[in-house]
């Protein structure tokens, strides 16, 4: 909104104050701007990127550049395509272009995070109207196209290489290990996250320290992830009394793929999910239950990105659904 | 030091609002100091929420310091009366800081004038004794208060004996005094509280006689220790109690104070009559004192000059229709920066430029912000963060409504219950995104009314 500014006759002695008028509250909060709560995230992501770099070495740089820089030149090609002033100061492009990565095979080769990205910023960004716009979570829905249009490189297959000098990528991810053999990765690996896999996915340990910073900045919002989990913990919990004899446990289901990852950074983007704290927690009870659905019962041994797609499909009639009452409404 | 939170029933607090940057400091420690009378006064006609009130004076009139001049318009309305001794000049049209056009009545002053302590002594001196309060029944407590033409001095400015006038069917039986005083830089009622707290008791034991109440109750914030040891002292022996609730924004608005002290609920589109509740303010409580037992109308009131756009901010004892030019004069005029003028506190105040508008009756405060104060970032589009809903102390969804409003779709703004909101600031203090939420949702409601209309 425009101030009306209006230049006041005052006393001629002293230098004249220019008074402007205004709609009240004259006051706001000059500590939280969209960029903070962008930058928080990244601040979030710090560890899942340290664990990354760590386990995945020169893979996680390469993909995390390539996603990145891509993310920001689409976000710059298209805003000027539409005849927008340049957007980059948000720092969602960034945002986007990290968990597109984290959200990737180390091993895809480097068209695949281009296309990705391109697809991320464009279609599932700005062509809604730009940032806070969108239906769906745009690194989700880079991801979704690639998944499809190069099957073969995310299917398990491309997560592995026998012949890589990094250790974790000569291994089956542990989801696909017990899919294809029944063998199951001790729980200690999957909490701190030395198997391979996406490259954000593998650490529970990394990805609950940057979920409590998001949460506790109130960047993420905690009913979210706590709904995903708890789902989890039921619907896994039944799949165990259910089927007593499987090794693939309760647990396994939490700190294996990347459950943890989406539900503190994925299924979290503001944008796409409801704004009640009812309405959180129902879409993260909902993804959990897709991702068990999904894992338990489809051809794919992840569930995260199709879960959250889902669930953001239907965020707008969550916010329906889930209007407060008001103080003082019967 | 905070006082230690005491309540009756509620939780002292209520849910979700913020805490906006208290800057009390300015003018918490300036005694109350009495402005010279100045050689005019513009008496506003409607300076309440109701019907206007109606001249009994004409043109080249002489008036006596507290004579009344218009007679109340209604029940719901109040009279107005002589702040100065002096003469009737003609009426004019000024325009208020809620952008108001309103028909003054001019008196220059004339003749002697009480000054200085005198003046002082008039308004809040002299015994105020609770000893004798038994005599005045329900109806000569609110013929007083009808009488003196007092309405809320926290800013509402609602006529004050609508609200205590007896209704069987919704019987009163709690009178809450407002001392939170939770907007940031006020503090008239605190200064009001310190100087004269018996007057507010004795006013707060006449509310409650004149609504029939067994018990009352003062409201006030924990960030005001000394407010509220005076006020515990002043109330030792009688019936009033004194409820210290934690510090938070919007606290001083009814609905919240209700909830906070009393944990009770009032209807949306109710009042707090409806959950057997009268609230009036601490300044008010002082007007009803000086009503009922000096048969005083309600001529001066406290307000603060604050800011750091002021040279000297001051809590300052004024006649009503005083302008706003003459106090800036008295504290040492604006600062080069001075960049907003805000009639009320900056959360809920009315920013205005026309400096010869006069102080009425619900004028608490002058706040005069610098561009530092007020600096904002551009407006970015909304990512639904949700802070807006965390901090909205009606429970609304606030950025829903603002859109829609945007959008012009009067159904959606009232699905998500526009009408519930009471402008308070709290979403648009907070939002990232710096989307002026109050504003959108006022837009939305003018809609609603424009739509109705068709």
């Amino acid at each position: 909104m425009t101030e009306n500014s209006q230049a006041m006759a005052s006393e001629p002695k002293v230098a004249a104050p220019v008074i402007h008028v205004s709609p009240s509250p004259h006051l706001s909060n000059q500590a939280l701007t969209t960029q903070r709560i962008m930058l928080d995230v990244v601040i979030g992501l710090v560890p899942v990127i340290l664990m990354a770099l760590y386990v995945f070495r020169l893979y996680a740089v390469k993909q995390l550049v390539i996603c990145v820089v891509s993310c920001l030149a689409a976000e710059a090609i298209f805003t000027r395509m539409r005849g927008r002033a340049l957007p980059l100061k948000d720092c969602s492009a960034l945002v986007t272009g990290l968990i597109l990565a984290l959200s990737l095979p180390g091993l895809a080769p480097w068209y695949v995070g281009v296309i990705a990205s391109f697809v991320a910023v464009g279609i599932g960004k700005t062509i809604f109207g730009g940032v806070g716009m969108n239906l769906f979570n745009p690194a989700m829905v880079g991801r979704a196209f690639v998944m499809i249009a190069f099957a073969s490189v995310l299917a398990a297959g491309g997560y592995q290489d026998a012949g890589s000098v990094v250790d974790a990528v000569t291994r089956a991810t542990p989801l696909d290990t017990f899919k294809q053999t029944g063998a199951v990765t001790p729980l200690s690996a999957l909490f701190f996250g030395l198997t391979n896999g996406s490259l954000g996915e593998t650490s529970a340990l990394a990805c609950l320290i940057g979920g409590f910073y998001l949460c506790i900045r109130r960047t993420a919002s905690w009913e979210i992830p706590a709904g995903v989990i708890l789902s989890v913990l039921v619907l896994g919990g039944i799949a165990n009394l259910t089927d007593p004899g499987s090794d693939w446990t309760v647990l396994h289901h939490l700190l294996g793929g990347s459950l943890l990852f989406g539900a503190f950074f994925i299924a979290t983007d503001p944008v796409s999910s409801p704004l009640t704290t009812k309405g959180k927690f129902i879409f993260g009870l909902g993804i959990g239950a897709l991702i068990m659905l999904l894992r338990l019962f489809s051809g794919y041994p992840e569930g995260v990105m199709f879960a959250v797609l889902l669930m953001n499909a239907v965020t707008p009639l969550i916010n329906r659904w889930t209007i407060p009452r008001p103080l003082g409404a019967q | 030091m905070a006082a230690s939170v005491q309540s009756f029933g509620g939780s002292g607090t209520f849910k979700h609002g913020v805490h906006p940057p208290e800057r009390k400091h300015f003018s918490e420690d300036m005694p109350i100091e009495v402005v010279p009378t100045p050689e005019k006064v513009l008496l506003p006609m409607l300076q309440h929420v109701g019907a206007p009130s109606v001249p009994v004076v004409k043109a080249k009139d002489t008036v006596a310091f507290g004579d009344m001049v218009c007679k109340s318009g209604g029940f719901v309305s109040a009279p107005v009366h002589a702040p100065i001794a002096g003469k009737v000049l003609k009426s004019a049209v000024t325009t208020l800081p809620n952008g108001r056009h309103v028909q003054v009545l001019p008196i220059k002053a004339d003749g002697e004038q009480l000054e200085g302590q005198a003046l002082r002594d008039e308004i809040f001196g002299g015994e105020w004794s609770l000893a004798d309060l038994k005599q005045y029944d329900r109806q000569t407590i609110t013929d007083a208060i009808a009488k003196a033409g007092i309405v809320g001095l926290g800013g509402a400015a609602f006529p004050a004996h609508v609200k205590y006038t007896p209704n069987d069917e919704k019987p009163i039986d709690t009178v809450l005094i407002n001392g939170c005083e939770c907007e940031p830089y006020l503090t008239p009622d605190y200064r009001v509280m310190l100087e004269c707290a018996p007057a507010v008791i004795a006013g707060a034991l006449l509310a409650g006689r004149a609504a029939g109440a067994r018990t009352i109750i003062i409201g006030v914030e924990d960030n005001k220790p000394g407010a509220v040891k005076v006020l515990q002292e002043a109330s030792q022996g009688t019936d009033v109690k004194i409820a210290v609730l934690k510090t938070k924004y919007p606290q001083g608005s009814e609905k919240q104070l209700i909830m906070a002290v009393l944990k009770r609920e009032v209807p949306m589109g109710g009042l707090p009559l409806d959950v057997g509740v009268a609230v009036s303010n601490v300044g008010t409580a002082t007007a009803i004192a000086r009503a009922v037992l000096r048969g005083k109308p309600l001529t001066h009131r406290v307000v603060s000059v604050t800011g750091s756009g002021i040279r000297n901010p001051k809590n300052l004892l004024v006649p009503v229709g005083i302008s706003y030019r003459e106090l800036i004069d008295y504290c040492g005029g604006l600062k080069e920066d001075a960049a907003r003028i805000i009639s009320g506190g900056p959360m809920m105040g009315f920013a205005f430029a026309n400096l010869d508008a006069p102080i009425t009756k619900g004028t608490s405060a002058m706040t005069v912000l610098t561009a530092g104060d007020v600096r904002k970032a551009d407006e970015t589009a909304c990512i639904r963060c949700g802070r807006c809903v965390d901090v909205c102390p009606m429970n609304l969804v606030p950025t829903k409504i603002a859109l829609a409003s945007r959008a012009k779709d009067v159904n959606l703004t009232q699905a998500y219950h526009i009408m519930g909101c009471f402008e308070c600031g709290s979403c648009a203090f907070t939002c990232p995104a710096s989307i002026p939420l109050v504003q959108l949702i006022r837009t939305g409601k003018a809609q609603i009314i424009a739509s109705q209309r068709k």
